[in-house]
């Protein structure tokens, strides 16, 4: 390698790292100038004592958590059936799910205040619960194509046929087979593509703002039009979540190496 | 078992499917078809191609525009910054380590879009943001006024969107780069090439539909992000997504069926940045195995 293009190379990542760094840089300094003339940890004082922050990230923490448990109980039997029954559906199935990544958010929750308004067959935006449903449904389809690909490759580690009918000789039925059986075995799977779910949906705004409901998304969106300092602490603390679920991300993968056996 | 013939039951195993069926029919696949259909009727649901043909319209054909030229910038950028990053960190430019935390990080910049990317850009570049203060004090650079740059702009947003365009492009190309194989590099050099010709004439060739197939990739991304534009112009930018949100909240064009048909086009237009990525990617498979 000559020294040009080490030079080259360096330029290249020093650049890029700035172009990372000082956003993220901009954005804490500048949440730090709550108190003229020093820097102070206000704004953050601030938004946290705020009830409307903690209503909303509340709400957001729970709608991450429906999210996840819906996601898991509709992929991993999926994805499960499939490898185990149906290995000619897997590319239309995986195509199915890879559908959100191509259909914007926003054309997706047109759709669904159209197709369930009032006074449609199914009026779920009638009622706050019939709302939170959807917004529910909404979240677990944009976390779709992250979900079923973990859990999929989850489940390439392991040999599906053999647990299932060694399961079977024991006598478990298909639940106990997929809960005690199936997914102890892809937990570091379901983890990573849960975090990521966490991670999309805590600062989530499209779906939550159009279908009216308060989420830290549009929350965070509405303060940063009228308050000064409290919407930057508010996106470091977002950053920080995403953060901290890709780090455990990491350490979920990390650890799941570790524990597999030798063969 | 008897040799009687067997009495075969219908197959029944596409009823494990079943659930997943429902989900995506109710909550992807119907929300989808109903805009789709609704895009070509009218008021009373007749069968119309007027909602198309007015989507050349007012102000709808510029917001196209201004959304297909940001997409383009930043997908553009994002690749070859993307692509100079991954380079570096792949051959050995810079130390080998350095390789496993700019992955993770990617990881993390990747998904650190929407609102809160927004702030961090206006807080940075905004009026009294980190990078235009210091600039200002030590270098009497006023960027809106000396260099015409406003963060509330098409250029104020494309570099938004870079933040999240350059980690997505080093998390797809990596994987490319690392399937170059060290014997087409020494066959290439045993053969006299240069580097320049190694580069033009076997690397980039190979390289070229994962590089296309990622721009497509990052132009879909880009062309369908909603929150950080919003969160960040307001309704300044006059770009799709911003212009359908208003739509959906208020009417704002005075015509439902108009709304459908302007949803129906980002789809084929994300469609179109879809296929042409998954189209490059077999291709690129071929060499990459």
């Amino acid at each position: 390698m000559n020294i040009w293009a080490r030079i080259a190379g360096w330029a290249a990542l020093i650049f890029g790292l700035l172009y990372f760094i000082l956003p993220l840089a901009g954005l804490f300094e500048f949440s730090l100038r709550a108190r003229r003339g020093v820097y102070s940890f206000d704004a953050y004082a601030k938004v946290l004592a705020d009830p409307e922050f903690q209503a909303t990230f509340g709400y957001s923490v729970l709608m991450a958590l429906v999210t996840i448990v819906v996601g898991v109980l509709i992929v991993v039997p999926t994805a499960f059936w499939v490898r185990l029954k149906m290995p000619w559906a897997r590319p239309y199935v995986e195509f199915i799910t890879l559908l959100p990544l191509v259909i914007p958010a926003i054309v997706i929750v047109f759709g669904y205040i159209r197709l369930y308004n009032t006074s449609s067959w199914l009026p779920l935006t009638g009622s706050v619960m019939g709302t939170n449903f959807l917004l529910a449904m909404g979240y677990t389809v944009l976390a779709l194509p992250y979900m079923y690909r973990a859990v999929d490759t989850g489940l390439r580690t392991i040999d599906v046929g053999t647990l299932t009918e060694a399961a079977q000789v024991l006598g478990a039925g298909w639940i106990s087979i997929l809960g005690r059986v199936i997914l102890p075995n892809v937990v570091p799977a379901v983890l990573s593509g849960a975090f990521l779910t966490f991670a999309i949906v805590i600062g989530e705004f499209t779906l939550a703002a159009l279908l009216d409901r308060p989420a830290f998304g549009p929350y965070l969106q509405r303060i940063g039009a009228n308050k000064p300092y409290e919407p930057f602490a508010l996106s470091v603390i977002a950053f920080g979540i995403t953060w901290a679920c890709m780090g455990l991300i990491q350490l979920v993968t990390r650890f799941s190496k570790h524990t597999k056996a030798a063969r | 078992m008897s040799s009687m013939p067997q009495f075969r039951r219908p197959p029944l195993t596409w009823l494990g499917l079943l659930p997943f069926m429902i989900f995506v029919t109710l909550f992807l696949i119907l929300p989808t078809v109903h805009i789709v259909i609704g895009a070509f009727q009218d008021r009373s649901g007749a069968f119309t191609l007027q909602n198309i043909r007015d989507l050349n319209t007012g102000t709808i054909p510029s917001s196209y525009w201004i959304s297909v030229k940001i997409s383009a910038a930043s997908a553009a950028l994002g690749c070859l910054i993307g692509f100079a990053m991954a380079a570096a960190v792949t051959f050995g430019a810079v130390p080998r380590w350095i390789k496993a935390p700019l992955t993770t990080f990617s990881g993390v910049a990747s998904n650190f879009a929407g609102v809160p990317l927004a702030f961090a850009f206006l807080a940075t570049f905004g009026p009294v943001g980190l990078i235009t203060v210091f600039l200002r004090n030590n270098f009497g650079i006023v960027l809106a006024r000396d260099l015409g740059f406003n963060i509330l702009s098409f250029w104020g947003l494309t570099i938004t969107y870079l933040f999240f365009q350059i980690p997505l492009m080093i998390l797809i190309i990596i994987p490319a780069l690392e399937g170059l194989r060290r014997e087409w590099r020494e066959a290439a050099e045993v053969l006299g090439a240069t580097a320049t010709q190694y580069w033009r004439m076997i690397a980039l060739p190979i390289l070229f539909p994962s590089l296309l197939g990622t721009f497509a990739l990052l132009f879909a991304n880009a062309f369908g992000a909603v929150a950080t534009a919003i969160a960040l112009t307001g309704s300044a930018l006059n770009i799709v997504p911003i212009q359908l949100f208003a739509q959906i909240r208020g009417d704002v064009l005075g015509n439902p069926n108009l709304g459908y048909a302007m949803a129906f086009g980002m789809i084929v237009v994300t469609a179109i940045a879809n296929v042409v990525y998954i189209w490059l990617r077999i291709r690129a498979e071929r060499w990459l195995k």
